[in-house]
């Protein structure tokens, strides 16, 4: 075992695990942020994906120790009133139905936004293709995508995080 | 769409069915069960049908002591909405134009709420009218209660809003927690006035859905995010081979691995079935799957270790040739066929498939001296508790089982086997066990979507009309597997759903089965045996539409004769789909439909020919007949996940077996559609206000047969087995 210190959503934890442990269990079971989900454990499905310095990592593969000093993100830290305008494009497109793959739906879409507020279908094929969604929500997670990219592109707020690779705590 | 929204942040769930019961405002226990009776006279009889059980006074609608108004959601959330539409059935007899005054509250499970199943598109459609009956005798029993406190007539009153009214002099009014305890003390009307369907102010409006902001910032919970005080994480090594048993175990290095508490035997119950495995139970989760890589495991495989997917289909082959059982005719196929001017014969194969939810089995028990508790995801809350009391020797009351949302089911949480294997562990190691199994578990030992072979026959007169068909299909058995049956003298009957009562007026008819027996694990699957079967069909009826030389869609709709709605509902679909229009070069159009029992819906598909000769799939376009639509955007959603499920099936890898193993383990090999691969579906609903049908599963069956229908019109090649590549 190994005393570990990890930022989450601005938060320090210290947790004592084995270093090999997945950070997803980590953040699920340690850090008690359940938003994170458990698809299939081999980065397939992308439900556990979380944000390390604002980059979008698949949790369920990544060793607690190799996360230094950088700052991890999960969706309880995005925006817990549902502000965020990937937030709220979700729910203007009414894109979950189990809404299980969802948060990382959601994250790897945050991911992409920051660095493109203007993607194309393939943009937005390349950076959802990590993400899986067994009731077929494609076609709404694309919409709200767009939706989303422009309200962020009319956000002087969002265009400064995306100047200074914020993760977009907003 | 409505654009209001409440974002709400807490998940509001049933802390426990007794902290209801004491704030249910119809306090005295005669207008209590009295009130619920409303719904229930009428509704034990279908309620009994689907799954039996105790039946109990069931109150879904609460007024507390601060007057808010609580609508429970008595049916588990999968993702096909019943958390609103449910209760939006209620809010909507009792008149209120949104459901912002209104909590939706999860319900636990408990025996008051009847059963609390989901499965077979059935919530809305077999609920509808029951619902409207408790929410419209709540809303006329509050209109008395004012009646009575102003001293006029029930006429004279009505309820808007939380609110009752005079009509005479509007300014005069009562909240519904002014009148509540008056209220609780009437009559319950026995059968009160449904609104008229012109007045709806919540049914037909697409409501935004009160869960889905919970599932945006992760603060809803699923079954695999409860925690426990104390509890201890178990990883379960199964018998690769289906039914295998332990023969030894050498645990020694298991636990070594820190954090490892115990190894214990573990049986998981498939209804009748029993299946192996070996549980690591550990302080963490990561311990107990450490623990498992470590364990060794010698297993007795003798008599299962034959099941291979060539093997399969020799049996459905050489069964393909068996006469079989004859279960529907009309006129006389044999004869006509015989001496038909043209006839066609051919030969459907379709696969085995798994459901695989996102959120991979998993269950929480503590099994204690004299109760138990589980906390899971599932559809099958009733049957859950059952079975967990059955196999504890408990009274259904001394078990209680906690719910959350559910991260997807298809079918495959319909059965208790993951549940049973969490309470063995629990009871072995006398502690709260959290089961989570791997997804290389599921697709591996889940029960699965059975393959059937099927054989058609047709025959066209010389202008190129249908006169007969015989549809033979070879299908294993969902209920006799799990249940037990006549094995050997019988057929699934569930098999020959969708066209043993065909819409087709084709005037010589013949519909036989053949029974497979298979020791794979099977379970429903979303839409049953339509997913396959409706496959068959409608390639067939396309066969014999381009033998006649007919426009497939005409050819479909000429030959529906009686059912004016399913002529409409595809007259409707060739509109929506512009069918007549030109094609753009190296463009293909396929169409096929399906009506079983969750409802009906057809699908036009468009598909182009790409230079490096794969198929692209440009889009899909559904017409669904759900009669009243409760709320069209979801229904369009639950289509738009139908049509990628179907879709899926159709051209994404099957499971495989060989040596009684699956072949497939994860997501690597048994792949589901990415962004990338999914076209742009169109859902169309067909205007209708005859009662609710299904909408959870009619979007799937069409869309295998429609696609490769249209792979036909563009290439000229038939397809008939799937799952087909998209290639040219």
């Amino acid at each position: 075992m190994a005393e570990i210190k990890l930022i989450i959503n601005e938060k320090e934890h210290t947790v004592d695990v084995e270093p090999q442990m997945p950070l997803l269990w980590v953040i699920r079971d340690f850090a008690n942020l359940t938003g994170t989900k458990f698809g299939c454990g081999m980065s397939q499905c992308g439900a556990c994906t979380v944000h390390l310095d604002g980059k979008p990592i698949r949790s369920c593969t990544f060793p607690v120790v190799a996360v230094q000093k950088q700052k991890i993100t999960t969706i309880e830290g995005i925006a817990m009133d549902n502000s965020h305008p990937v937030q709220k494009a979700w729910i203007e497109e009414q894109v979950p139905q189990c809404g299980y793959c969802q948060s990382g739906q959601i994250m790897s879409a945050i991911a992409l936004l920051e660095k493109n507020q203007n993607p194309t279908d393939e943009d937005i094929d390349t950076a959802m293709a990590g993400n899986l969604c067994r009731c077929g929500t494609y076609g709404r997670v694309r919409k709200a995508i767009k939706k989303a990219a422009e309200a962020m592109r009319n956000n002087p707020a969002y265009q400064k995080s995306k100047a200074s690779g914020d993760s977009g705590n907003k | 769409m409505e654009t209001k929204n409440k974002y709400k942040n807490k998940q509001s769930v049933e802390k426990s069915p007794n902290a209801i019961s004491r704030r249910f405002f119809l306090k005295t226990a005669g207008a209590g069960s009295a009130l619920l009776a409303i719904g229930f006279q009428t509704l034990g009889g279908e309620l009994m049908k689907f799954k039996p059980t105790e039946f109990n006074p069931h109150p879904l609608v609460l007024l507390d002591a601060e007057g808010k108004i609580t609508i429970m959601a008595h049916k588990q959330e999968i993702g096909q909405g019943v958390y609103q539409s449910l209760p939006t059935i209620i809010a909507e007899e009792m008149n209120f134009s949104s459901l912002d005054q209104i909590n939706i509250k999860l319900a636990n499970t408990a025996t008051k709420y009847g059963d609390q199943s989901v499965g077979g598109s059935y919530s809305v459609r077999g609920y509808y009218t029951d619902l409207r009956k408790i929410g419209a005798g709540v809303r006329e029993m509050l209109e008395k209660a004012a009646a009575n406190r102003w001293k006029t007539t029930p006429e004279n009153c009505y309820a808007e809003d939380g609110k009752v009214f005079l009509k005479s002099d509007k300014s005069k009014f009562l909240s519904f927690k002014e009148l509540a305890e008056e209220a609780s003390k009437l009559e319950v009307p026995k059968e009160p006035k449904l609104k008229d369907a012109k007045d709806f102010k919540l049914i037909g409006k697409s409501l935004l859905r009160p869960d889905i902001p919970l599932k945006t910032n992760g603060s809803a919970i699923f079954g695999i995010d409860f925690k426990v005080e104390g509890m201890l994480y178990a990883s379960v090594e199964h018998c690769p081979v289906y039914r295998g048993k332990v023969k030894s175990v050498d645990d020694r290095r298991a636990k070594n691995v820190k954090g490892v508490k115990a190894v214990v035997q573990v049986e998981r119950n498939l209804f009748k079935n029993s299946f192996f495995g070996v549980a690591v139970v550990a302080e963490n989760y990561y311990a107990a799957t450490e623990g498992r890589k470590q364990l060794k495991i010698e297993w007795d495989t003798a008599g299962y270790d034959q099941i291979s997917t060539e093997n399969n289909l020799k049996q459905f082959k050489a069964l393909a040739k068996t006469e079989g059982t004859v279960y529907e005719k009309i006129g006389d196929f044999d004869a006509t066929f015989n001496n038909a001017p043209t006839k066609l014969e051919a030969e459907y194969e379709t696969s085995f498939a798994a459901h695989v939810p996102l959120e991979p089995m998993n269950c929480i028990a503590h099994v204690k001296e004299g109760e138990c508790e589980i906390w899971v995801s599932t559809q099958v809350p009733s049957d859950v508790r059952e079975t967990v009391a059955k196999m504890l020797g408990l009274d259904v009351e001394k078990v209680k089982v906690n719910l959350s949302f559910v991260g997807g089911g298809f079918g495959r949480r319909l059965t208790a086997d993951y549940v049973t294997e969490a309470v063995n562990i629990s009871k072995q190691v006398k502690a709260p066990v959290k089961l989570i199994w791997t997804r290389e578990d599921d697709i591996s030992q889940s029960p699965l979507r059975p393959a059937t072979y099927s054989i058609l026959q047709g025959a066209l007169d010389k202008n190129g009309k249908a006169i007969a068909i015989h549809h033979k299909v070879v299908a294993p058995s969902i209920g006799f597997e799990n249940f037990g049956g006549k094995v050997g003298e019988e057929f699934d009957k569930g098999a020959l759903e969708g066209f043993d009562k065909s819409a087709y007026s084709i005037p010589n008819q013949k519909v036989s089965g053949v029974y497979f027996k298979t020791d794979i694990p099977l379970i429903w699957w979303r839409a049953v045996y339509s997913t396959t079967t409706a496959f068959a069909h409608e390639s067939f009826i396309d066969e014999m539409a381009v033998k006649a030389g007919k426009d497939p869609l005409q050819f479909r709709i000429d030959l529906i004769e009686k059912d004016e709605r399913m002529k409409k509902m595809l007259i409707f679909l060739g509109g929506k789909a512009e069918w007549s229009k030109a094609l753009p070069p190296n463009w293909g159009k396929g169409v096929a439909w399906w009506q079983f029992f969750a409802g009906q819906a057809g699908h036009v598909v468009y598909v182009s020919k790409q230079k490096d000769n794969t198929i692209k799939i440009e889009k899909v376009v559904v017409a669904i007949d759900c009669g009243t639509a409760v709320n069209p955007d979801n229904i369009k959603a639950q289509v738009e996940g139908g049509t990628v499920m179907g879709l899926r099936e159709a051209v994404a890898n099957e499971i495989t077996f060989k040596g009684g193993k699956v072949e497939q383990g994860n997501f690597n090999n048994y792949k589901l559609l990415r962004m990338n691969e999914v076209p742009p579906i169109e859902v169309y609903i067909v205007p209708n206000s005859e009662v609710p049908h299904g909408v959870g599963e009619p979007g799937l069956p069409p869309v295998a047969p429609a696609l490769a229908n249209a792979i036909f019109n563009l290439t000229g090649k038939r397809i008939r087995k799937i799952p087909f590549k998209l290639e040219g």
